[in-house]
């Protein structure tokens, strides 16, 4: 057998149900209150947004009470996500941490820094970003040269990190950086990781305007930063290790088919209730992919849950999920009732706004947090070939 | 869960009496006599009946899972059609004849009357009815649905075949009689197009785990330039490709299937989920036979070479009880009649 593709049934315990109830409703009375927006079209970032969502204990909800965690299931965690990108909520101030950086420090991090950091990020007061591509070091992601220079007490950092996102917005950074050169034996050898705080000395963080308009890319620049030695995170030389199973499957989340849901919600308000057969048909064959979608990724929710370790299924999610969300808008745009001067003003009109914001954000789907062809060859070790 | 036992009981059979040369002489004819008895003697065919009425009394995923079976074995016989005219019966509390079954019509215009004891009208694109001993028809008498069970033996039948070579006969039955027949009043031709699209989704997952088996096998094992042809990038990603097309058959296939066992045919969320899992499981169909055939070369394009025994069937079987298109429409229109703001609730109704 290449492969046994295995997706538990859905089957989501009545306080899933029950805590997707609550969220929504807290979703939906903080955008009828004016507290966001969910057709503004760009990522607005909110500590004030964050700041509610941990009040409520949705930030951190699987880890340790004794960090300021809530002890909660893959499957609450699930539940809350899925309600939060399906109604565009603005968590990106917190996204990251919570998915991310968090778990990463959870399981790897010293005591002082689990702490005092992971409390913090549960109540929705840190931001973090990622230091992780280089100039020279994209998913070659172990070809990672900006050093940490060992010094009393701490390292120093010297060298720069690109494409970091949200880094003008963050308090902490983890960053990967060379502590070692590599070997012989072993070409991933001699990277660390390190938490960083932003307002470190020595830091500078220059903006990368993409071709949204947003500012959300960074470079940074590292001269002399120093880092405390209890700021390490895991073993010296042997991050490699860390780039664990466990937190990869967090990558087949509803985020890597959720992102552009906006143009497909658009178009069915503007389908009305009695479309012409071919839009109906359309919209149909866009909503089967993402049903399947949801489904396969809530079943890896789940199987997280009962302890199982859905490797080779977490990545076909993501890519599948990915291509299909990338390639939505323009399916979107082509099946969409023409326009005219029928229609309402151009900013007024809440359709063209969705499919410009999701057209323009198409291309980074396949290549933020790793590229498709990565990915597929990550598939095609599970399959054996490699 | 299905019972793992059912699974494979089946799946040991097709290893045993279900070897390439025994689907091509059933292409030419052989009925595959050996296979059948094997299937027969384990009450495999009756896994929908209730045991009330002489079968085994499983559950509605236990068929569903032997369904898949069989469309990964690329079986060449009415394993999924008997099923599927037990479970008809069974609406009608008519007992499960042995032998195999089939089922008519299986088109939703459909127009089978039964008059003063006698059928009226034809039915085309039978499965195997060439094959079988009984035919249950869903039929109407005095404009209400009555289930009805017809002996084959006697009726009209124009031999045809579908693109995979299997039978697909035009049936004749005026004249006949009925053996037994009883109402059938939640019944329509649309839950039988239903349940038949959501067996044909599993049976295409199947097909589409087996294909992804003998790509990355043949993928290792030919050589050229030095090396498996497996170790060039492009043909990685083809098959991590066909990878992602299969898991997906096999997670929407399995959600209809656990639709239909909990909600019933004919249920408003059964509707949803056959007409997304036939839609999605179609699409993989198209793409992965399509990756399957360029990873196996010439060689995959023989009759010789065993692939196409599982394309073809996919070929064919996206197209049975409505295509992509047809249920795309049917879950478009379900989509847009409810809005937009129900959209996201639709998806996650249920969970």
């Amino acid at each position: 057998m290449a492969y046994n593709f295995h997706f538990d049934p859905v089957d989501l315990p009545p306080e899933c149900k029950e805590l997707r109830k609550e969220v929504r409703s807290f979703l939906r009375q903080e955008i009828a209150s004016g507290g966001f927006n969910p057709n503004s079209g760009k990522g607005t970032f909110s500590k004030e947004f964050a700041r509610k969502v941990g009040a409520k204990g949705w930030i951190g909800m699987t880890w340790p009470k004794q960090y300021g965690g809530h002890e909660r299931t893959h499957l609450e965690r699930y539940v809350v996500i899925e309600e939060m990108l399906a109604h565009r909520a603005p968590n990106r101030s917190y996204a990251t941490a919570d998915r991310q950086s968090g778990p990463m420090i959870l399981k790897y991090g010293q005591e002082e820094i689990r702490k005092t950091i992971l409390p913090k990020i549960a109540s929705g007061d840190l931001c973090f970003c990622i230091g992780l591509s280089e100039p020279n070091s994209g998913s070659d992601v172990f070809a990672a040269s900006t050093r940490a220079t060992k010094t009393d007490g701490g390292w120093l950092v010297n060298g720069r990190k690109i494409w970091t996102s949200n880094a003008h917005n963050a308090d902490y950074m983890i960053a990967l950086l060379r502590t070692s050169a590599k070997t012989k034996e072993n070409h991933r050898h001699g990277l660390t990781q390190f938490l960083i705080d932003c307002k470190s000395k020595g830091i500078t963080i220059r903006p990368i305007i993409n071709l949204t308009g947003q500012h959300d890319f960074n470079e940074i620049f590292f001269d002399d930063v120093f880092v405390p030695d209890v700021n390490m995170i895991g073993e010296v030389d042997n991050a490699w290790k860390q780039a664990s199973d466990e937190l990869a499957y967090e990558r087949s989340g509803p985020d890597r088919w959720l992102e552009t849901f906006a143009s497909l919600e658009a178009l069915v308000q503007r389908a009305g209730p009695s479309p012409s057969d071919s839009l109906a048909e359309g919209i149909g064959r866009e909503v089967a992919h993402l049903a399947t979608l949801r489904r396969m990724s809530a079943s890896v929710a789940g199987m997280l849950q009962a302890g199982k370790t859905p490797g080779v299924e977490a990545a076909v999610v993501k890519d599948l999920g990915t291509n299909w969300e990338q390639a939505l808008p323009n399916k979107v745009r082509l099946m969409a009732p023409p326009t005219g001067d029928s229609d309402p003003d151009v900013n007024d009109d809440r359709f063209e706004q969705a499919l410009r914001h999701t057209t323009l954000i198409a291309p980074k789907l396949t290549i933020q947090g790793g590229t498709r062809e990565v990915l597929r060859g990550i598939i095609a070790r599970g399959l054996g070939l490699r | 869960m299905p019972d793992n036992i059912i699974v494979d009981t089946a799946s040991r059979i097709f290893a045993d009496l279900c070897e390439p040369a025994t689907i091509n002489a059933a292409e030419e004819g052989t009925w595959p006599a050996a296979l059948w008895t094997a299937l027969e003697e384990s009450g495999l065919p009756l896994t929908w009946v209730p045991d009330t009425l002489g079968g085994a009394g499983a559950e509605m995923t236990d068929g569903f899972a032997v369904m898949r079976a069989a469309g990964r074995a690329a079986a060449p016989l009415p394993l999924v059609e008997t099923l599927i005219a037990g479970w008809l019966l069974a609406q009608a509390n008519i007992e499960a004849p042995a032998g195999p079954m089939t089922i008519a019509p299986v088109y939703a215009d459909g127009n089978l009357r039964l008059e003063s004891g006698e059928l009226r009208g034809r039915s085309r694109s039978v499965p195997f009815a060439r094959n079988t001993r009984h035919i249950a028809v869903l039929t109407t008498q005095g404009g209400k649905p009555v289930v009805a069970l017809v002996a084959t033996d006697g009726l009209a039948i124009n031999q045809a075949t579908s693109l995979a070579g299997e039978p697909r006969d035009t049936v004749s039955f005026d004249g006949a009689t009925a053996i037994a027949s009883g109402p059938a009043d939640a019944l329509t031709l649309a839950g039988i197009v239903q349940l038949g699209a959501a067996a044909r989704a599993q049976q295409m997952a199947g097909a589409l785990e087996h294909i992804l088996d003998q790509s990355v096998q043949w993928s290792l094992d030919r050589v050229q330039f030095g090396r498996p042809i497996a170790k060039f990038q492009a043909v990685q990603h083809n098959l991590a490709a066909l990878a992602g097309e299969v898991a997906a058959a096999g997670a929407a296939a399995d959600a209809a299937g656990e639709a239909i066992a909990q909600h019933g045919v004919g249920h408003d969320i059964t509707s949803a989920e056959v007409a997304i899992a036939k839609v999605r499981v179609g699409e993989a169909a198209s793409t992965g036979a399509a990756i399957a055939h360029q990873v196996h070369g010439a060689m995959g394009f023989t009759y010789e070479h065993s692939l196409h025994h599982a394309t073809r069937r996919l070929w064919a079987w996206r197209e049975e009880f409505g295509n992509e298109s047809h249920w795309s429409l049917q879950l478009g229109r379900m989509v847009a009649a409810r809005g937009a703001d129900e959209l996201w609730p639709m998806l996650t109704q249920g969970s």
